[in-house]
């Protein structure tokens, strides 16, 4: 009986319990040092660590005729530096307890560290970080090895089939732009890249005035600046490099087959999506939820799992990049349902874009996001994830605080609107792999 | 959701907990009272564990069970598993999805996951939703539907979860056949997941007499972490999960494997592009050893041969001589049975899968033939307290910890021992237990050997999306 109640109390107490849960956002301060990086920062005590970050735009987008470049590039950066070899740089952290990260992606590519605020283990980590980050050697050894591992780990993409799939996506969406290439690079540019290019890369691209930082941790505001400093200190400023081109629409549908002896076909369907900071981002954010972006909750997930039993995942999501990122759709299915599971993709995804969500799925999906926020904001590591974001797509520092009003403005003429504006059902690209390809 | 996590938890959330992340809290941080864990049990034997944490307005809750793959018998593998999928099928009060539909009315996000030795189901949620996640929990817990309809369409589900997961994934199918030839009468050789052919034949009565068994509340452990205040906690746990009655749960059995005698081989050869080595050694565990110094060793020199990119492996291995890609050191002492420490291996191009096993066997040899250096005792155990305080960062994470160490029967407390216990461990011990456990009678070693992949790509542009399916 009590059950009862609760189900009914969601009826009648949506609006009321989700406008009761405003959640104040973190407190962002922000600066720009002498050398020109944009600095955004929240002081948060709980905890005695702190984590850094500093993105620059030197990712895959970046490689130009030699995909993998950019991540070689970050990948090497402490593997010696300051004219210590790796291990030595690994010591400086782990023996302080620190964790140094780095990566890159299409549009971002960081170095950063976590760790504990004890002025002497923090100075330790937050030294060898700049080392790592203005000083590398660039050891031969090292890209000689590191060439060779990203070999491997292309090799390995070969028996996945959703890399498979998911690089075969990107070729077909993005064709000659930069997104088009794997990051992790293709074998013709990995037997062409030289140490001369790891070293062009770096010095073009890894300039402060090419970087943004991000700090959340038990520091104070004189600490905070005190790090970028030193971290900065010595790397030139350098140039912003030329913006990426816009990203074209596709001029008509494609259908791309890779025969794989998998027992699953993996199936991707999509097209150019948006922009992170894109005019309509929320718009299509909202659109996107119901429809496939709410997990249990959404229509790919009730028709293709639920109803049918076709599938164990199936989603649909924007991803927003720089340029736009790219709209998909995916599921893996046996490989005799092939057809069928990709009937009904389409299917849904017509019906949807025709008439799109119901008046009560809008309402859910709205109560889910802005309901769910406090839970997007409720660690270090997510707030320096947002933080991130915002200092480098340029999204408005208030970013957070207006977000829940971003979200509850959306209404379903909005939504109607943007899905037949923005998703063009006719021009699709569709990726198979697997034996029902 | 389910969707995304159920098996992947594992993988990456438990073998993360256990391999490198470092439980406990930092002795050294001056914690206040109200964030200490209180617990207490309600009269029908169900445990409820509250560990405050006022970081942001919400809190995770966790339902935590004592069952899992270790406790299922031959025939009926992943039954543990799909019992968890069915469980968002329905009761009487909240048919099948409504519980996913309201939590994420309710703007939170749920989802649950299956392990060896246990099956829990969590949601996240701002911290006034308590008391709606604790009613549909307990409803749950003895009134499941289980219709036979859903269960049709929700095993096929998790057919095509083992398809994506393991049997086009060469690397995990060559882990599941490690574990079934590297145990004999330990209940870890048989895949969480299950054998297609148990998924195939499974029925939903089978599914019903394990939820009639299992899920009882003197089975189960409440774990809620979060802004939330305790005794508003322990009063609403008493209020939903209370008149809920207990069952006559059957007491395990030991299952310690019996005595290896000799090196174990298994090849699996499957289309693939990248060979792939794992060994293992059989261990104790802290559930099973008889001096838990050796676990904390062991946990030790898991530390020191793969804790970091200072450490052993990746300095003498993927560095140094290059004989590696990558390779990976793997050790889960808060298991309920004995289990493998695990050495896993991508050779580097051109380098033989005999030549990379001679080079991982011979970084354990300089173990057991030489004292390993204060300096590098010192930086795992400086890792293990700095993660001790990151790890804070984390509810979820912190949840999962208290869940596990009382649903294995050591209890939360033992998290508390964690960094003190490692930072005892010396330099003998560790070279102990090297010469002690990693002995090759006792190993097994599993080898992916790829065969050919020959794919081919066909493309045909400009054509109406029609073409490609057939109907």
């Amino acid at each position: 009986m009590r059950i009862k109640l609760c189900i009914l109390s969601v009826c009648f107490m949506l609006m009321p319990v989700v406008a009761g849960n405003v959640h104040a956002s973190p407190e962002i301060q922000s600066w720009t040092t002498q050398q020109g990086v944009k600095v955004l920062f929240v002081e948060s005590n709980m905890l005695p660590m702190v984590d850094v970050r500093i993105v620059f735009d030197a990712a895959g987008s970046r490689d130009g005729t030699l995909p993998g470049l950019a991540l070689l590039t970050n990948g090497l950066l402490a593997e010696g530096a300051a004219g210590k070899d790796a291990q030595q740089l690994a010591e400086s952290f782990e023996s302080v307890g620190a964790q140094f990260g780095n990566d890159s992606l299409r549009d971002m590519a960081y170095v950063g560290v976590r760790t504990l605020t004890d002025e002497q283990y923090m100075n330790t980590a937050i030294d060898t970080l700049a080392d790592v980050l203005v000083r590398p050697d660039f050891p031969r050894d090292a890209f000689e090895r590191e060439l060779a591992r990203m070999k491997v780990a292309l090799e390995g993409r070969k028996q996945s089939p959703s890399d498979i799939a998911e690089d075969a996506f990107f070729k077909a969406v993005y064709a000659e732009h930069p997104y088009a290439f794997p990051v992790g690079g293709t074998e013709e540019s990995l037997e062409n890249i030289t140490l001369q290019d790891v070293q062009a890369f770096y010095h073009r691209y890894y300039v402060s005035s090419n970087a943004i930082t991000v700090i959340v941790g038990a520091v104070d505001r004189t600490t905070a600046e005190r790090m970028v400093n030193t971290i900065f200190e010595g790397l030139p400023a350098g140039s912003k490099p030329d913006p990426l081109p816009p990203v074209p629409d596709l001029d008509h549908a494609e259908t791309v087959k890779i025969d794989f002896p998998s027992k699953q076909s993996h199936i991707i369907v999509g097209q150019p999506g948006m922009k992170r900071n894109d005019e309509d981002f929320f718009k299509l954010y909202v659109a996107n939820h119901p429809f496939g972006g709410s997990g249990f909750s959404s229509r790919l997930v009730e028709t293709i799992r639920e109803e049918r039993g076709l599938a164990y995942s199936v989603s649909s999501y924007f991803s927003p990049m720089r340029e736009r990122g790219p709209f998909m759709m995916s599921l893996q299915t046996r490989a005799d349902q092939t057809d069928e599971a990709l009937q009904l993709l389409r299917s849904e995804l017509d019906k949807y874009v025709a008439n799109g969500p119901d008046k009560d799925e809008l309402e859910d999906s709205i109560s889910n996001i802005t309901g769910s926020f406090p839970l997007s904001l409720d660690s270090n590591s997510k707030v320096l994830g947002y933080l991130a974001m915002i200092a480098f797509y340029d999204l408005p520092e208030d970013y957070l605080d207006t977000y829940l009003d971003n979200i509850r403005k959306v209404d379903i003429s909005d939504i109607r609107e943007v899905l037949k504006r923005r998703i063009d059902v006719d021009h699709m690209v569709t990726v198979i792999v697997g034996n029902g390809g | 959701m389910r969707i995304f996590i159920s098996l992947v938890v594992l993988v990456t959330v438990v073998i993360g907990l256990i391999l490198f992340v470092f439980i406990g809290d930092d002795p050294s941080l001056d914690e206040p009272a109200e964030t200490g864990i209180q617990s207490m049990e309600l009269n029908n034997g169900m445990k409820v564990i509250v560990q405050v944490n006022r970081r942001a307005p919400v809190l995770v809750t966790q339902v935590w069970y004592k069952v899992g793959g270790s406790y299922e018998h031959d025939g009926i593998s992943g039954i543990s598993h799909v019992l968890e999928h069915m469980m968002f099928k329905g009761t009487e009060e909240t048919p099948a999805g409504k519980f996913s539909e309201i939590i994420a009315a309710h703007g939170g996000k749920e989802n649950a996951f299956t392990s060896k030795d246990y099956t829990a189901y969590f949601q996240r949620i701002s911290n006034d939703h308590l008391e709606l996640c604790l009613s549909l929990e307990a409803d749950r817990m003895r009134n499941l539907l289980l219709g036979e309809d859903d269960f049709l369409k929700e095993v096929e589900v998790v057919k095509e979860e083992r398809r994506l997961r393991t049997d086009d994934k060469p690397t995990a199918l060559t882990y599941e056949r490690f574990n079934a030839v590297a145990f004999v009468n330990n209940p870890y050789r048989r895949p969480i997941i299950g054998w297609m052919q148990d998924l195939d034949t499974m029925k939903i009565d089978d599914l019903r007499e394990w939820y009639q068994t299992w899920y009882a509340p003197n089975n189960a452990t409440l774990v809620v972490v979060g802004d939330v205040n305790a005794k508003q906690v322990f009063a609403l746990a008493k209020e939903y999960f209370g008149p809920l009655k207990p069952a006559d749960i059957p007491q395990l059995k030991p299952r310690k494997d019996v005595q290896q005698h000799g090196i174990k081989r298994v090849q699996v050869k499957v289309p693939a592009s990248v060979p792939f080595l794992v060994m293992g050694y059989k261990v104790p565990v802290l559930n099973t050893a008889e001096n838990s110094d050796d676990v904390y060793a062991l946990e030790l020199l898991s530390g020191l041969l793969d804790g970091g990119n200072s450490s052993r492996f990746s300095k003498n291995l993927v560095r140094g001589s290059q004989i590696a890609s990558s390779v990976s050191a793997g050790y889960s002492m808060y298991a309920l049975h004995d289990d493998l420490f695990t050495l896993s291996a991508i050779p580097s191009n051109g380098t033989s899968m005999d030549d990379m096993e001679a080079a991982i066997i011979a970084q354990i040899k300089a173990i057991q033939d030489e004292l390993p250096t204060e300096d590098e005792l010192a930086r795992v155990k400086a890792q293990v307290v700095a993660s001790s305080v990151y790890e804070q960062d984390s509810s979820f994470y912190q949840a999962m910890k208290i869940g596990i160490m009382e649903t294995v029967g050591l209890g939360w407390q033992t998290k508390d021992e964690y960094v003190d216990r490692i930072n005892a461990v010396t330099a003998e011990q560790v070279q102990r237990v090297a010469r002690k456990y990693f002995v090759e009678d006792h190993l097994t070693v599993a080898e992916l050997i790829p065969q050919s992949t020959e794919v081919q790509v066909s493309t045909s542009g400009g054509m109406n999306q029609g073409e490609t399916h057939a109907h």
